[in-house]
């Protein structure tokens, strides 16, 4: 342990570790230094210069987030000079700023805006640079909004695109008054690289970067008495929804999200869970099916590892970054299509309803979910499977419209049909959790008997952000029919933000790599950190999301996907078998390589 | 002319040009404790305006631990009025080339730059030729330091190191938080020392003359002499080595044509001084320092018109990461221009005098940091010239 | 149109990292006067980056231009003492002599005409680089001597 750094914040001293910023310093003492472009999740860029502070004998003030503490320093956070030089630098940025903040979406949630409020601005102290500047607007995307009249050039996103994800579809171009923010050419954001895993609007402190909501078409769907509209909810919107109507983070709300969901006026409530049961089936038996052809049939076109195709952002980063990989790729849909598909064909039958009727809405932690429910394949019920994608923060939107007090509405249940699940859906929601639930049930489908996990939690497969997780797991006792696999070390990596998933992919095209099975999150954390989830998120919040799908998962009366009665009674009456006729026109899809550049 | 009052120098451009690199030869054999002594002694700062002590910066990065080391001359020249890197390295590259081969020697670096303008692309065949001869020579002196020129592109604010650093390596010129400074971390992250071309051209004198014979020239804070590159209202345009310390009234009488009303002292992001300053203004590090811009005014200019040809210049060449600079140089321009029209009052230039101090104490670096100057100075000093 | 095989020599030259990406930049503006959207994508083909940071890095640099530019880049100083000495006049000179105005470049994509800051010139102001070859102490008559000159080549 190296030497302590002694320095005085405000009049009080403290003791910190070499290399701990001055801002950091100064939230051990719980003083609030506001910032803007700093975020816990990425490097530090020191630019927006908001967070500046006093240094005694120093003849500038240095920016807190960039500086670090050094012994002996005397910091002042909040003289004269530096209250003068920060509203000076908020008003800076507004005047540059289309500040027009009744008609914006980030309106109550900006921390522009927030920061402009301390600071009692409003004297219009500086000239307005706006109109001079020929913003633009760029709205062509099913996903995203680019709005660059609400940029403050803080380059959170740039750094989010670049560090987190590796796509880098966002860089700082021109130089001076014109630097922007901008795409390859200013192209719009659908005719660049772009994944829309949203990771960019959840860090975007201003509106620059938004959602495109469809708050608007889903009440006029509700409204509309011909209408039936089905709602499904994704296994990280009940662990997350509560931060966005004042709830600490690391609730579980399901109960309540449900009662939101009806008094809204959703005809049925259901479950995104219940598909992610039927994704671990489907995809549990492609893989085995994956793995009989390469090991009895030696069929060199089989594809493998096989990757796990739940996240529509990872699967845009493959299909630009890897097209020659797409191969490996599972042909499941995700949950959320998978659940489209069907509820426009075996809801409507069971339910006798029309699907021309029926409105499909799912409530997703994601932004690229809306481009997925876009994907022109995505039609297989014979009309749009997914009909509005709306993320956690729009649902808080819609609950808040409605007026309802969520921390105080009684729980209620999911709907039937296509409304239960198992633990093992739940863990969709982090990072490693398809692979869980893949092997609870690849396992005992193959042997006979559970994984060898206490309380079924494969906890090698479980863990942080920032890394690439390996685990092999040996097969024995195999039942007759999967002889094949005795003896087979099963060989898993489970990888989340997809900066990482490019380092296994690389390494599965270089041909280093010799798994089989392999679990992409396109989002640190998984979907939990999804880039629909409330804001902030950050790696601490994360956590604590994290703790609670875990808690979640262990407190289900049923935790094995297959072990659901719903999703057996979906292939007693309907589908007929896993990987069957039906399964494929309607649960499988293919992918479309696409351009890198 | 009428007889000279200041102490015209010839060190920078003077014999040695045509001499083999003997002071090279006859200092690479010295010990690295006694070039650094001499330095120290000699009291060398950095010419390139910011006036760093040299012997400083080499002995931090003589320290820093690393295998790989750098040394990069900046020859960015981009600051408006000065052009004495293009007459140095025109006139005496070997000088710049040796003073960098002595660097590394110092600090063991490698390998050395050359972080050329491209505004100055037309010295590329000749500094090249001339570079082909100098590794002939200096492997003949059992060193082997190989110099390599590197492009700039069209941006000012790459003359800022760290941008500098970043430029060389294939990125957007912004310049990086400090610290960590290049002495530890410069380009590609290793130890490196930065200095400007004629710094390195000031070492070789050094190693000439000696310490206490530079030392005679300049005063206590500003050692030696330097090159100053004259413009504006003058009869004698042109590249001056003066001594160090001069006061201005000296210099006008000597360059001004009779009329001049203020003398811009280090260029855009320097100082201008008004007629009535000129007795009192020393040119050195205890008065206005200066990389060597000297622009003079005569009264038929409008010092409005200066102000906003210099405002323009920091709101294009501004790399825009920052708040203060990116925003700052657009209201500081459009703001008198608005006080000249009479759209804002005379009174809002004192909130802009505010804003440029709040520029000059927040601001990334040093372009944003320094654009205060030019506009206090000639705001406070010209202010009927800024509202009629 | 592309210059594949220039800039697969370039990367020859210059190698495939990070550092390469200005020097190969610079290599096809001295080709070309200008980055096409195809180089920049094939660039950062090259260098396995983005295009969007290839256009960042470019768009940063004012001797980088990614819009067209003509045969002959005309950079006439607009700095304080260049300004001071006439630079207004010798702007009005190539204008009239081209037919264009500041910014533009002529149909004939000869010539393309445009200010930038210091050139490093100030004690011969007004100056003016046409590509890479300065050209200083410019009065109106030898700056229409100088075109007509450039004019007149092939």
């Amino acid at each position: 342990m190296s030497k302590k750094i002694n320095l005085t914040i405000d009049g009080i001293n403290v003791s910190v570790d070499p290399g701990t910023t001055i801002l950091d310093a100064a939230r051990k003492l719980n003083i609030h230094i506001p910032t803007l472009c700093y975020h816990e999740d990425l490097c530090v860029a020191g630019n927006c210069r908001v967070c500046v502070v006093e240094q005694e004998n120093s003849r500038t003030l240095p920016a807190s987030c960039a500086t670090p503490a050094a012994e002996g320093m005397v910091i002042h956070t909040n003289s004269g000079k530096v209250r003068v030089a920060r509203k000076h630098i908020v008003e800076l940025l507004l005047s540059e700023h289309n500040a027009d903040c009744t008609k914006c979406y980030k309106n109550g949630n900006c921390e522009l805006q927030s920061l402009a409020s301390q600071m009692l601005t409003g004297d219009h102290m500086f000239l307005d640079l706006v109109p001079d500047k020929h913003y633009t607007i760029d709205m062509f995307n099913s996903a995203i909004v680019k709005d660059d009249s609400r940029c403050i050039r803080c380059q959170r996103c740039v750094r989010t695109c670049e560090e987190l994800q590796s796509v880098s579809a966002l860089s700082v171009a021109y130089r001076g008054n014109n630097m922007k923010i901008s795409t390859f050419f200013e192209h719009p954001l659908f005719e660049v690289v772009c994944t829309n895993c949203g990771q960019c609007v959840n860090r975007c402190p201003t509106g620059a970067l938004i959602e495109r909501n469809y708050v608007d078409q889903v009440w006029d769907a509700i409204y509309d008495p011909a209408k039936h509209v089905v709602v499904q909810t994704a296994p990280a919107v009940r662990i997350a929804l509560g931060e966005a109507l004042g709830m600490p983070p690391g609730m579980i709300v399901t109960g309540k999200m449900v009662t939101s969901l009806k008094r809204l006026g959703f005809d049925a409530v259901l479950d995104t869970d219940f598909t992610a049961d039927l994704t671990i089936i489907e995809e549990g038996y492609e893989l085995v099916e994956r793995l009989k052809r390469a090991l009895v049939d030696k069929d060199p076109e089989v594809a493998l590892p096989m990757a796990t195709s739940c996240s529509p952002a990872w699967i845009k980063f493959l299909e630009h970054t890897y097209p020659d990989l797409l191969p490996n790729l599972s042909t499941c849909k995700s949950p959320q299509q998978m659940f489209g598909a069907l509820v426009k064909t075996y809801y409507a039958q069971k339910k006798k309803l029309d699907p021309k009727n029926l409105v499909s809405v799912s409530i997703m932690p994601c932004t690229a979910k809306k481009f997925e429910a876009d994907r022109p394949e995505m039609r297989s019920s014979g009309y749009k499977d997914v009909d509005y994608v709306l993320t956690t923060r729009e649902l808080a939107i819609m609950i808040t419209q409605a007026g309802m007090e969520f921390d105080k509405l009684p729980e209620s249940h999911f709907d039937n049909i296509m409304g239960m699940s198992t633990g093992a859906a739940v863990i969709f929601g982090t990072t490693g959790g398809v692979m869980e639930a893949a092997i609870r049930t690849v396992y005992e489908v193959v042997t006979g008997r559970e994984v060898p996990f206490e309380s079924l939690n494969i906890t090698p497969v479980r863990g942080t952000e920032g890394e690439v997780r390996e685990a092999s797991l040996l097969i024995t006792g195999t039942k007759p029919e999967f002889k094949f696999l005795e003896g087979v070390e099963l060989k898993c990596v489970v990888a989340n933000g997809l900066a990482y998933a490019k380092k296994v992919m690389q390494n599965v095209k270089d041909g280093n790599a010799n798994y089989h099975f392999i679990e992409i999150m396109a989002c640190p954390g998984g979907c939990l950190g999804g880039g629909g989830q409330p804001i902030p998120t950050n790696k601490e919040i994360r956590a604590k999301r994290t703790q609670a799908i875990y808690e979640e998962d262990l407190g289900m009366p049923l935790r094995k996907s297959h072990d659901n009665p719903e999703v057996q009674e979906l292939y007693r009456d309907f589908l007929i078998k896993p990987l069957g006729h039906k399964s494929h026109e309607l649960l499988h899809t293919h992918y479309t390589p696409r351009k890198r550049y | 002319m009428s007889e000279s009052k200041l102490k015209r120098v010839d060190l920078i451009f003077g014999e040695y040009s045509n001499t083999k690199y003997k002071v090279l030869a006859d200092t690479l054999k010295r010990r690295n404790e006694d070039i650094l002594e001499d330095l120290m002694e000699s009291g060398l700062k950095g010419r390139g305006g910011a006036g760093f002590p040299t012997a400083m910066k080499w002995k931090l990065a003589a320290d820093a631990p690393s295998d790989t080391k750098y040394v990069i001359c900046n020859a960015d020249e981009g600051e408006p009025g000065t052009f004495k890197d293009r007459e140095i390295l025109s006139r005496v590259p070997r000088k710049v080339f040796s003073g960098m081969a002595i660097c590394g020697k110092v600090i063991g670096a490698q390998k050395g730059y050359i972080y050329l303008r491209s505004e100055y692309k037309f010295l590329l065949p000749e500094l090249t030729r001339e570079l082909e001869m100098f590794h002939e020579h200096i492997g003949k002196m059992g060193f082997d330091f190989p110099i390599e020129i590197k492009l700039g592109s069209g941006a000012y604010i790459c003359g800022e190191e760290s941008a500098l650093f970043e430029s060389m390596e294939g990125f957007r010129g912004e310049p990086r938080n400090k610290p960590p400074y290049p002495t530890t971390h410069g380009f590609m992250g290793k130890p490196t020392v930065i200095n400007n071309v004629e710094t390195f051209v000031n070492v070789v004198m050094i190693m000439r003359l000696g310490p206490v014979q530079f030392k005679l020239l300049g005063t206590t804070d500003s050692r030696g002499s330097k090159v100053f590159s004259v413009s504006g209202d003058t009869p004698i345009p042109g590249i001056y080595e003066l001594e160090l310390g001069m006061p201005l009234d000296r210099f006008v009488e000597e360059f001004g044509d009779g009329d001049t009303k203020a003398v811009q002292v280090g260029g855009a992001s320097g100082f201008c001084v008004p007629r009535k300053k000129f007795k009192d203004t020393i040119i050195g590090f205890e008065g206005v320092p200066t990389g060597g811009s000297m622009m003079l005014f005569n009264s038929s200019r409008s010092m409005y018109n200066v102000l906003h040809n210099y405002l323009d210049f920091f709101e294009e060449e501004s790399c825009g990461q920052c708040t203060p600079c990116r925003v700052g140089c657009q209201q500081l321009r459009k703001g008198i221009v608005a006080v000249k029209k009479g759209d804002k009052k005379a009174g809002y230039l004192d909130q802009l005098l505010k804003l440029s101090e709040s520029m000059k104490i927040t601001a990334k670096c040093g372009l944003g940091q320094s654009v205060a100057n030019s506009f206090s100075s000639i705001v406070n000093n010209f202010k009927e010239e800024m509202i009629y | 149109m592309t210059n594949e095989h220039l800039i697969r020599d370039l990367v020859k030259k210059h190698g495939r990292s990070r550092v390469a990406l200005l020097p190969i930049l610079q290599g096809v503006v001295d080709a070309n006067n200008f980055i096409s959207d195809s180089d920049m994508v094939e660039i950062a083909k090259e260098l396995d980056l983005s295009a969007a940071q290839v256009f960042g890095t470019a768009t940063f640099y004012s001797f980088l231009s990614t819009e067209p530019l003509g045969k002959y880049v005309i950079r006439v100083c607009k700095t304080i003492t260049c300004d001071m000495h006439g630079k207004k006049q010798i702007v009005q000179t190539i204008e009239e002599m081209l037919k264009v105005k500041v910014g533009e470049t002529t149909p004939n994509k000869k010539f393309s005409l445009l200010e930038t800051n210091c050139l490093g010139w100030c004690h011969e102001g007004p100056a003016m680089l046409i590509n890479e070859k300065p050209f200083t102490g410019l009065t109106p008559e030898r700056v229409h001597d100088i075109i007509s000159e450039y004019i007149s080549k092939s």
